[in-house]
């Protein structure tokens, strides 16, 4: 397979699935490095900026009518940071810019992360609500050892919580 | 806590005595939290900034995780105090460089930090002596309960923390050790290991973080990833890249001794030769010569020069610590004389204790 910016044979293949939409790009070694796509030295890291402004179709311009008056819509109603603001510096403006870029964001996560939901901590709201489904589980599946074990933990937590509030 | 009391100890983290400790200096996690309702740092005035420090004060001095930490301001922070908390890995640069209302709280033992207001509201950090992945893991754990009891965290469903960056968010977790990896170095086979090592999408940085060079063969490798695995599981990835990479220099260095064994002795003996009679020195070459000297040590090359004392000249002899310890400000030449006295002292001080 050839660049898409020169004529030397492609080695750096970027798919990008948003909206139910496949994006491609194939470039060759030196193309990936000029876009700052690939570190330069042993030890550097993928470029976020770049790589972010060529899924997004930053620096391979186009996009339709309609994605351009789509990307108008990604902008946080709450902090005002779009989706140009974001891709010139890479860092979010508040917590609610998750959910504004989230068409935009969803894809960078994936290429970073390889992966797009969370699994770890949680508050502990959420732990505690999550336990409490398990106990009603447990207890529905007559396992009372199990039941009695996340008993104490949620009647830990909450002790916890009261006191702390 | 006064900062110039800290100036003759040792953090807790230097002491060489954790597991693995002739080659993990240290291991580090630390969370990045932001409070919700607020604007992250980049869209944050003042007065917004002033609201996450004093919620984050409130709640730090209300914690009952065991550790007792005190908040110190850092717009009111001379900037060579800044320079110093940074040199014992207490803050970032980018913290002690940065504008507005921001902080750092730490405990005694400058085992447990907490930053405010740098890139994300709070920065949580553990840092612990050896290979402690587990422990570090267990503790920053706990410190996050403590505070969380009193803050409101930014959190969704899917993405997890929420971070001002999207490299963090998730667990905003990132857990890091620091590597002393002279035989792999010496052997050439370094660079091999961190090719690898980014393949597996581990990241690999110099003492000081971000952007730093690696000097004197100190590595900190950490996690990459923050999204879509459980600290516990992230945690395991590290530690088996770990393992490898210490037996890697293990068999790099017993190969050193079985092959070269007296000229790596010399190499060793010259280092601290250097050190202990130079009347000029730069920090650089400070740190190649200690890191010869560390190697000496445990190949036994070199007797009588306690492990502990080599880690601690790493800090101490870095710009300013020196400073603080001359009570004034250095030029650049001055502390290169500075440095080769302190050295000199400190290490005839071990002679004649020997």
């Amino acid at each position: 397979m050839k660049c898409q910016k020169c004529e030397n044979p492609a080695s750096v293949h970027v798919t990008d699935i948003a909206a139910g939409q496949k994006r491609e790009l194939h470039l060759c070694d030196g193309c990936a490095k000029a876009h700052g796509l690939v570190p330069q030295a042993p030890g550097g890291q993928m470029n976020l900026k770049a790589l972010l402004s060529l899924l997004t179709g930053g620096a391979f311009g186009g996009g339709t009518g309609a994605d351009k008056r789509a990307r108008r819509a990604e902008t946080c109603a709450v902090c005002g940071l779009n989706l140009a603001e974001f891709k010139a510096h890479g860092r979010f403006g508040c917590e609610h810019d998750y959910e504004a870029l989230r068409v935009a964001i969803e894809p960078l996560l994936e290429r970073v992360h390889r992966g797009t939901a969370h699994c770890g901590k949680a508050p502990r709201p959420l732990r505690v609500q999550a336990w409490k489904q398990q106990m009603q589980d447990a207890v529905e599946a007559e396992n009372y050892e199990e039941a009695a074990r996340l008993r104490d933990l949620i009647r830990k937590a909450e002790g916890t919580a009261g006191g702390g509030q | 806590m006064k900062l110039d009391a800290l100036l003759p100890n040792l953090g807790e983290w230097l002491r060489g005595t954790g597991p693995e400790s002739d080659i993990v200096l240290s291991t580090r996690v630390r969370l990045a939290r932001n409070l919700s309702g607020l604007p992250f740092a980049t869209r944050a005035g003042p007065q917004h900034r002033s609201e996450v420090v004093a919620r984050a004060k409130d709640a730090i001095a209300k914690a009952t995780d065991g550790h007792k930490l005190e908040y110190f301001d850092i717009p009111s922070m001379p900037t060579l105090d800044r320079q110093f908390l940074t040199e014992r890995q207490l803050i970032s640069r980018e913290l002690a460089g940065s504008e507005g209302p921001r902080g750092v709280a730490f405990d005694a033992t400058e085992t447990a930090s907490v930053m405010v207001n740098e890139e994300d509201h709070l920065r949580l950090q553990v840092l612990r002596s050896g290979f402690a992945l587990d422990e570090a893991w267990a503790d920053i754990d706990r410190l996050d309960d403590a505070l969380e009891a009193r803050l409101n965290y930014a959190f969704h469903t899917q993405f997890g923390y929420l971070t001002a960056c999207p490299t963090n968010v998730g667990t905003g977790m990132r857990a890091s050790v620091m590597l002393h990896l002279p035989a792999l170095g010496l052997t050439k086979q370094i660079e091999k290991v961190f090719r690898a090592l980014q393949k597996i999408n581990l990241a690999v940085r110099g003492l000081h973080g971000e952007g730093s060079r690696a000097f004197g063969d100190l590595y900190q490798i950490s996690n990459h990833v923050t999204l879509g695995k459980s600290e516990p599981k992230l945690l395991g990835e590290i530690r088996e890249v770990i393992v490898t990479i210490l037996q890697y220099e293990r068999q790099a260095r017993a190969a050193l001794v079985k092959e070269r064994k007296q000229a790596e002795h010399d190499r060793a003996a010259r280092a601290l030769g250097t050190l202990s009679s130079a009347s000029m020195i730069t920090a650089e070459e400070t740190m190649e010569h200690l890191s010869a000297v560390r190697l000496g040590i445990h190949l036994h090359l070199i007797e009588n020069v306690p492990i502990t004392a080599i880690n601690q000249l790493f800090i101490h002899t870095q710009s300013a610590h020196l400073q603080k310890l001359a009570g004034h400000p250095l030029g650049g030449e001055e502390r290169n004389a500075a440095r080769a006295k302190y050295l000199k002292t400190k290490l005839r001080e071990l002679g004649s204790r020997s």
